[in-house]
């Protein structure tokens, strides 16, 4: 199953994706390393859920090819872990966590749990991955969003996956939390050698761990290392429009210009 | 009704048990309870008690056609709330849309059943059974279709017992996951359909939602584990139907639907657990630190510096 050595964990070439009569993005050429923490970043409904439901096989490129591990994508592949942006849980949600935790190892499976013993290990060691032993027995819909996010990953990473896909992890995390979620996940990308995909719609907490930054917007995709794509030569060119990428005294980015590229969407 | 209350349990119910049409409702109900209890879990995680209260009612056109064409209304019931209960599960995907659909198909069958109403004339009591319920008048064959039903419903849940509950508690990955979401709510909805079917010969159709919803809506303020929750579903489920059958064995009680009994002590549990929980809720606060406040790498003080 193992692709060569070298192989990178995503290929993509001319990828172009939409719905029925509509291209979301499209000409989108580009790799993504083993390994790598790449943040996915654009303005909303650029698309950039859309690229995790392709690369989970559930939805096809319009054309041009795909490859995840040396394969097209296919729905249900346990290389995968995904941590979705909805969810179905809310405050009536009487449930432990760690149940949830350990249907994301074992949930798929029919008849009772034979291997119940390996199940309930790994949930514990997944919970003690993501620093949340304690939360195990704590029912869902008391959680916090720093917690929650904190299982989901745990959910995530529960089958050992090669990849994580996280769709806006931060959007409903105070700085604080944000921060720590990040060297969270950023601790188990080196750890596990785990290329990681995140969504965000703000680069900033995530520049000083991140290896690549897919930029998704205007209907185009652009990637490269942060220092490369986050300039303003290349976001201009991206949108189509004069882009500005300031930096503040502490390495902090605010792109300005680029926030409404819909007028421009054929362009 | 011979002896009177005794206040000995054994004694009492050897009394009741003299009679073959109790011990068929005592057989009935247990089976409906043990049904209704564990698919009332899901109907809980899944939000889908709407459906649930929806099927009853499509269910009551069915019992109405049958009884119309001299068919057991078990048969009909069956019949209308599988259908309904699969175009349902095929109309609506997911959860957030589910409200809308299930309406649309519970008014066209609530309209189909107004049409058997108009041509059913004189039944008042068959149709007040199948309204309320009438488990003293389930027939030992009745018993051995229920049991039958419930033979097959609790197999396939057993079958499909973590895909079902992955799929209730966190949709988008379970799909991801690679299962088939739309199979498996066609498969629940025809499960919670057969469930329905049977409980509305215990309680009727207007008051199946004590039976498939309240007591596992109370059970999963008791416990966060579904191995526990579906248990205690099942013994809420259990108390109030054999409980309801007790008092309303006894005069003075004797006068009164069994059906009432078994909603109000089902609806008392419930009650009884609401109240219990939103004391332990504040009194548990103050008591014992939350877990947020435990260590760990995530958990510094909440306020920003």
């Amino acid at each position: 199953m193992p692709g060569a050595p070298g192989e990178p964990a995503i290929r993509a070439r001319g990828v172009e994706v939409g719905y029925r009569g509509t291209v979301v993005w499209h000409d989108a050429t580009f790799e993504v390393e083993k390994g790598e923490f790449v943040a996915v970043i654009g303005p909303n409904g650029a698309g950039k859920t859309t690229l995790f439901r392709l690369l989970l096989g559930l939805q096809r490129p319009l054309r041009g090819s795909l490859e995840v591990f040396g394969a097209p994508p296919r729905r249900g592949s346990p290389r995968i872990g995904y941590v979705p942006q909805r969810h179905t849980i809310d405050n009536d949600t009487h449930v432990a966590a760690d149940v949830l935790v350990r249907l994301g190892i074992s949930g798929t499976h029919l008849g009772p749990e034979i291997a119940f013993r390996a199940a309930r290990k790994a949930t514990l060691e997944a919970l003690a991955a993501v620093g949340a032993t304690e939360l195990g027995s704590k029912p869902l819909g008391s959680m916090s969003g720093g917690e929650l996010q904190r299982v989901f990953l745990a959910e995530a990473i529960g089958g050992r996956p090669e990849m994580l896909l996280l769709d806006e992890p931060l959007s409903n995390l105070d700085m604080r939390r944000t921060r720590e979620l990040v060297e969270l996940v950023h601790g188990l990308v080196q750890s596990r050698h785990v290329t990681t995909l995140l969504v965000a719609h703000d680069i900033n907490p995530l520049i000083e761990c991140l290896d690549r930054v897919i930029y998704i917007a205007n209907g185009r995709v652009a990637n490269g290392p942060p220092e490369e794509v986050l300039t303003s030569a290349s976001l201009s060119e991206l949108y189509g429009v004069p882009v500005e990428v300031l930096h503040d005294s502490r390495g902090n980015i605010v792109i300005v210009g680029g926030e409404n590229p819909h007028e421009r969407a054929d362009a | 009704m011979t002896g009177g209350l005794s206040w000995n349990i054994v004694t009492d119910f050897r009394e009741i048990w003299q009679y073959a049409f109790m011990r068929q409702a005592y057989e009935a109900g247990t089976i409906v309870a043990v049904l209704a209890g564990i698919i009332g879990y899901f109907v809980v995680l899944r939000r889908t008690a709407f459906a649930a209260h929806a099927l009853g009612h499509v269910g009551f056109s069915g019992a109405a056609a049958a009884v119309v064409f001299s068919v057991n209304p078990v048969y009909g019931l069956l019949v209308f709330t599988m259908a309904g209960g699969g175009g349902m599960a095929l109309l609506g995907r997911k959860a957030a849309t589910r409200d809308i659909e299930i309406g649309t198909v519970l008014a066209f069958m609530m309209g189909l059943g107004l049409i058997f109403l108009s041509l059913y004339k004189g039944y008042a009591t068959e149709a007040y059974s199948i309204l309320f319920g009438d488990i003293e008048g389930v027939t030992v064959s009745g018993v051995y279709l229920t049991l039958e039903g419930a033979i097959v419903v609790l197999v396939v849940l057993a079958m499909i017992y973590r895909p079902l509950l992955f799929s209730s508690l966190d949709e988008d990955v379970a799909e991801a996951k690679g299962l088939p979401l739309l199979a498996l709510n066609v498969v629940f909805m025809l499960l919670l359909a057969v469930a329905i079917s049977f409980a509305v010969q215990v309680v009727g159709v207007l008051l199946v939602f004590a039976l498939t919803v309240t007591p596992a809506a109370t059970a999963v303020r008791i416990t966060k584990r579904p191995l526990y929750a579906i248990p205690a579903s099942v013994a809420i489920a259990l108390v109030a139907i054999w409980a309801g059958l007790f008092i309303a064995w006894w005069p003075p009680y004797s006068q009164y639907p069994p059906s009432f009994f078994i909603v109000t002590i089902s609806f008392g549990a419930y009650m009884l657990v609401r109240v219990g929980s939103s004391l332990a809720d504040r009194f548990g606060h103050r008591a014992a630190p939350s877990v947020d406040a435990n260590p760990g790498p995530m958990s510094v003080p909440k306020s920003s510096p």
